[in-house]
C-alpha cells in the first residue's frame, strides 16, 4: 500500500498528470530530477541539515496532559509542527523543493498560497537560497491573512493578487499554473500541498513524511507502542499524508483525516471534499472533487483559508477508497471551540487548520480508554489567525 | 469520411488555408451562439471550435475565462454545448464542428454516452486541453470507434514528444504558438517557425496553429507554414464587446455584423 505512485503517477485510479501539453516536459524533467536527487546523499544531507539547523527539527511530540485528563479518555500527544521555523509544517516541503530547484539550476520560483503559510515558507526558503519568488494569493485570502502578506513582502517576495473565480486558494492554484505555463523554461513551481499533477503528490509526501517518521519514533520511545489513532487536518492534505504515510503498513493504527465542514455538510458552504465530493479531475490529478452534476468544480468554504479547497491529494483518495484511512468533517464552530479549548488547557493557540484536528480529537478521546494513545498533527500555530478569530468571537461573521 | 478531413482536402485542392474560429458556447446565451456561428460561417470560417465553459479553465487567459463565467451564470452544460451541434445543422450551418472541452465534464458525463451524443449532434472533432497522451488512451479508443477526431495539442516545449503525439493525431495537429495560456500576443518568437517545421515533418495530417493570433497580419504570417489558423480570444473579445448590442433586439443585427466584419477581415 506504500508502493504508490506507479510510474504513471497513479495511486490506484487516482493521480496522473492532467495538464496542458506545454507543461508535460517540465513535469517529466522534474520527476527525473527528483528521482535522481532523492537518492543523492549530498542532496539528502543538505535538506536534512536545513530541516534540523534552520527549521529547528525534530519538532517535539508533546503529551497534552491537561487536555487528556480533562477529556478523561485516551492519552493525547501533539506533534508540534507549529514549532517549526515560520510556524507550520509547510517549511518541510519548501526546504526540499527549494534545494531541488537550486540543484536543477532554476533561479525563479513561484508558489500558490491559501492561508499564507506555504507562501511564507516559500518566501523564506527563496530568501535563504537566493531565489526570486512570486507568490499567488487570492484577493479574498489576502484580506483574511494580511499579516502573512506583509511577512512575504518583508522576506523579499512579490505577492500577486488573484482576482479570478473565487479569489481563494482554488483560483490561486489555477493562476500559478497559468503563470507556470507561460514561464516554464526558467521557473520552478513550489507546489505546497500533496495535490496537483505527478510528481508533486509523491514529492510533497516524501518531503512531509518526516512528520510521521519522527512521531513514530517518538511515540515508541514514550509509550513503547504505536498509537491507536493518528489524526490530522486535510485541505489538500500535505501534513496529513506526511503524518499518515509512515503508519500505513501498521494495521493497528487508525488514520483519521479531518476535513472542513464549514457551516455544515448539509449547507452549500463547506470544504468537505471526501464527505460530499465524487471522483473527478481537478488541477492536474484524478481525486475526490467537490463538483456539481455536470463536473463544474464548486467553490468551497471554510473558516480556515488553508482548508478552503474543493480538492484533495490523490493518495488520500486512494487511502479512503482502500478503507485504510477515514475522513470526517468538522464545522467552523467546532474548530473555533477546539481552538479556545486547547489555548486554555495547554497554552497552545493552534492554527485554524490544526484546530479541526483538535476538534475531532476532543470528540474521539473520551470514547477511548486511558491506555489508548492518539497522536495529533498540530500542523501550525494560530498567530496568523488571531485577527480573524477576534472577528468571529466578537460575533462578526466577516 | 470525417467532415474535417473532407474540408482540409477541399481547401488543399483550392490551395487555401482553414480559418478556425473558437467561440465559447452560451456566451452570452445559447441562442446567441447559434446566430454567431452562422455569422462566422458567412464571414468565411472553414470550421468552428465550440468551447465548453468550465469553472477552472487552466489553459485559458482572462478573455476566455470571462466568457466561461458569462455562460456559467446561466448554467450552460456540456449537454447544451453538444446539442448546439444539432441546432446549428438545423439552422443551416454546414462547416465541421469541433468540441473544445476540459476533461472533467466528459468524465462525469460518462464516456460512451458522451460519444453517442456527440455523434448524434454532428460534431466531428474533439479537443481536450488538459489530457496529454499519457492520460488519453480510453478517450482515444472511443473516439476512433465513433469516428470522432481527437485533435492533439503540441507545444514548443513538446520536443521529442512531437513525434509520439503527431503519430496518433486525427483531423489535424493543434500547434500551440508559444508558451502560455490563450490570449492575444503582439508578436511571436522566431523559434516558432522551427517548431512548425518540426511538427510538419512528423505529421501525416494537416497542422493548424493557435494561441495568441488576433490580426490579419498574424493569420497571413502563419498561413505560409500551416494548413489552418485558429483564432480564439480575439473573436471572443469581439463578442464580449458586442454583448450589449446582441442583447437588444433593435441592435442585434448590428452586433452580429460587427462580429462578421472582424472575422471576414481575419480571412483577408
Amino acid at each position: 500500500m506504500t508502493q504508490y505512485p506507479d510510474s504513471n503517477g497513479r495511486f490506484g485510479p487516482f493521480g496522473g498528470r492532467y495538464v496542458p501539453e506545454t507543461l508535460m516536459n517540465a513535469l517529466l524533467e522534474l520527476e527525473e530530477a527528483y528521482l535522481h536527487y532523492s537518492k543523492d546523499p549530498e542532496f539528502k544531507a543538505e535538506v536534512l541539515d536545513l530541516l534540523y539547523r534552520y527549521s529547528g527539527r525534530p519538532t517535539s511530540l508533546y503529551y497534552a496532559k491537561n487536555l487528556s485528563e480533562k477529556l478523561g479518555g485516551a492519552k493525547i500527544y501533539l506533534k508540534r509542527e507549529d514549532l517549526n521555523h515560520t510556524g507550520a509544517h509547510k517549511i518541510n516541503n519548501t526546504i526540499g523543493q527549494g534545494v531541488l530547484a537550486k540543484r536543477m539550476g532554476k533561479t525563479k520560483v513561484i508558489a500558490e498560497t491559501g492561508a499564507g503559510q506555504h507562501g511564507v515558507a516559500s518566501a523564506t526558503i527563496a530568501a535563504l537560497l537566493g531565489l526570486e519568488c512570486k507568490v499567488f494569493m487570492g484577493e479574498e485570502d489576502m484580506k483574511r491573512q494580511q499579516l502573512n502578506v506583509f511577512r512575504m513582502n518583508l522576506l523579499g517576495s512579490e505577492v500577486v493578487p488573484v482576482t479570478s473565480g473565487t479569489r481563494t486558494l482554488k483560483d490561486a492554484c489555477n493562476e500559478t499554473l497559468r503563470y507556470w505555463v507561460s514561464n516554464v523554461t526558467d521557473t520552478y513551481y513550489i507546489l505546497g500541498s500533496a495535490t496537483g499533477p505527478h510528481p508533486y503528490p509523491m514529492m510533497v509526501r516524501d518531503f512531509q513524511r518526516i512528520i510521521g517518521d519522527e512521531s513514530r519514533e517518538q511515540i515508541m520511545k514514550y509509550e513503547g507502542k504505536l498509537p491507536d489513532y493518528v489524526v490530522a487536518a486535510v485541505g489538500g492534505g500535505s501534513n496529513a499524508i506526511g503524518m499518515f504515510y509512515p503508519f500505513i503498513e501498521d494495521e493497528g493504527v487508525k488514520l483519521l483525516g479531518v476535513e472542513a465542514a464549514g457551516r455544515g455538510v448539509d449547507t452549500e458552504e463547506h470544504a468537505a471534499t471526501m464527505t460530499k465530493g465524487r471522483h473527478g479531475v481537478f488541477q492536474g490529478s484524478m481525486s475526490y472533487v467537490l463538483q456539481d452534476e455536470h463536473g463544474q468544480v464548486l467553490p468551497a468554504h471554510s473558516i480556515s483559508a488553508g482548508l478552503d479547497y474543493p480538492g484533495i491529494g490523490p493518495e488520500h483518495s486512494y487511502l479512503k477508497d482502500a478503507g485504510r484511512a477515514q475522513y470526517v468533517p468538522i464545522t467552523d464552530q467546532e474548530a473555533l471551540d477546539a481552538l479556545q479549548e486547547l489555548s486554555r488547557t495547554e497554552g497552545i493557540i493552534p492554527a485554524l487548520e490544526s484546530a479541526h484536528a483538535i476538534a475531532q480529537t476532543i470528540k474521539l478521546a473520551p470514547t477511548l480508554n486511558k491506555d489508548q494513545v492518539v497522536v495529533v498533527s498540530l500542523s501550525g500555530r494560530g498567530d496568523k489567525d488571531v485577527e480573524a478569530i477576534m472577528g468571529y468571537l466578537g460575533g462578526n461573521e466577516s | 469520411m470525417n467532415l474535417i478531413d473532407q474540408k482540409f482536402a477541399e481547401l488543399k485542392a483550392e490551395q487555401k488555408n482553414a480559418l478556425i474560429p473558437f467561440i465559447s458556447c452560451g456566451d452570452p446565451t445559447l441562442d446567441d451562439t447559434v446566430d454567431i456561428v452562422k455569422t462566422l460561417e458567412a464571414a468565411g470560417a472553414d470550421m468552428v471550435e465550440l468551447g465548453v465553459p468550465y469553472s477552472d479553465p487552466l489553459a485559458d487567459g482572462p478573455v476566455i475565462q470571462r466568457a466561461s463565467e458569462r455562460a456559467l451564470k446561466y448554467s450552460v452544460t456540456l449537454t447544451d454545448c453538444i446539442k448546439l451541434g444539432g441546432r446549428l445543422r438545423e439552422a443551416g450551418v454546414t462547416i465541421p464542428l469541433i468540441l473544445f472541452t476540459y476533461y472533467n465534464p466528459i468524465y462525469q458525463f460518462g464516456m460512451e454516452a458522451f460519444f453517442e451524443l456527440v455523434v448524434q449532434n454532428h460534431i466531428s472533432g474533439l479537443i481536450v486541453p488538459d489530457l496529454p497522451i499519457e492520460e488519453d488512451q480510453e478517450l482515444r479508443r472511443l473516439a476512433e470507434q465513433y469516428n470522432i477526431h481527437l485533435i492533439p495539442l503540441v507545444a514548443p516545449t513538446s520536443k521529442e514528444r512531437v513525434v509520439r503525439i503527431t503519430k496518433q493525431a486525427r483531423g489535424f495537429v493543434y500547434c500551440v504558438s508559444s508558451l502560455g495560456v490563450t490570449g492575444e500576443r503582439s508578436d511571436f518568437h522566431t523559434e516558432v517557425d522551427e517548431f512548425l517545421d518540426l511538427v510538419r515533418r512528423s505529421s501525416d495530417v494537416p497542422i493548424a496553429i493557435g494561441f495568441g493570433i488576433s490580426s490579419r497580419e498574424q493569420v497571413a504570417r502563419f498561413e505560409q507554414k500551416c494548413d489552418g489558423v485558429i483564432v480564439g480570444s480575439a473573436i471572443v473579445r469581439t463578442i464580449e464587446n458586442n454583448v450589449p448590442l446582441l442583447q437588444n433586439a433593435a441592435t442585434r443585427e448590428e452586433g452580429l455584423n460587427n462580429i462578421k466584419q472582424f472575422v471576414a477581415a481575419l480571412k483577408g
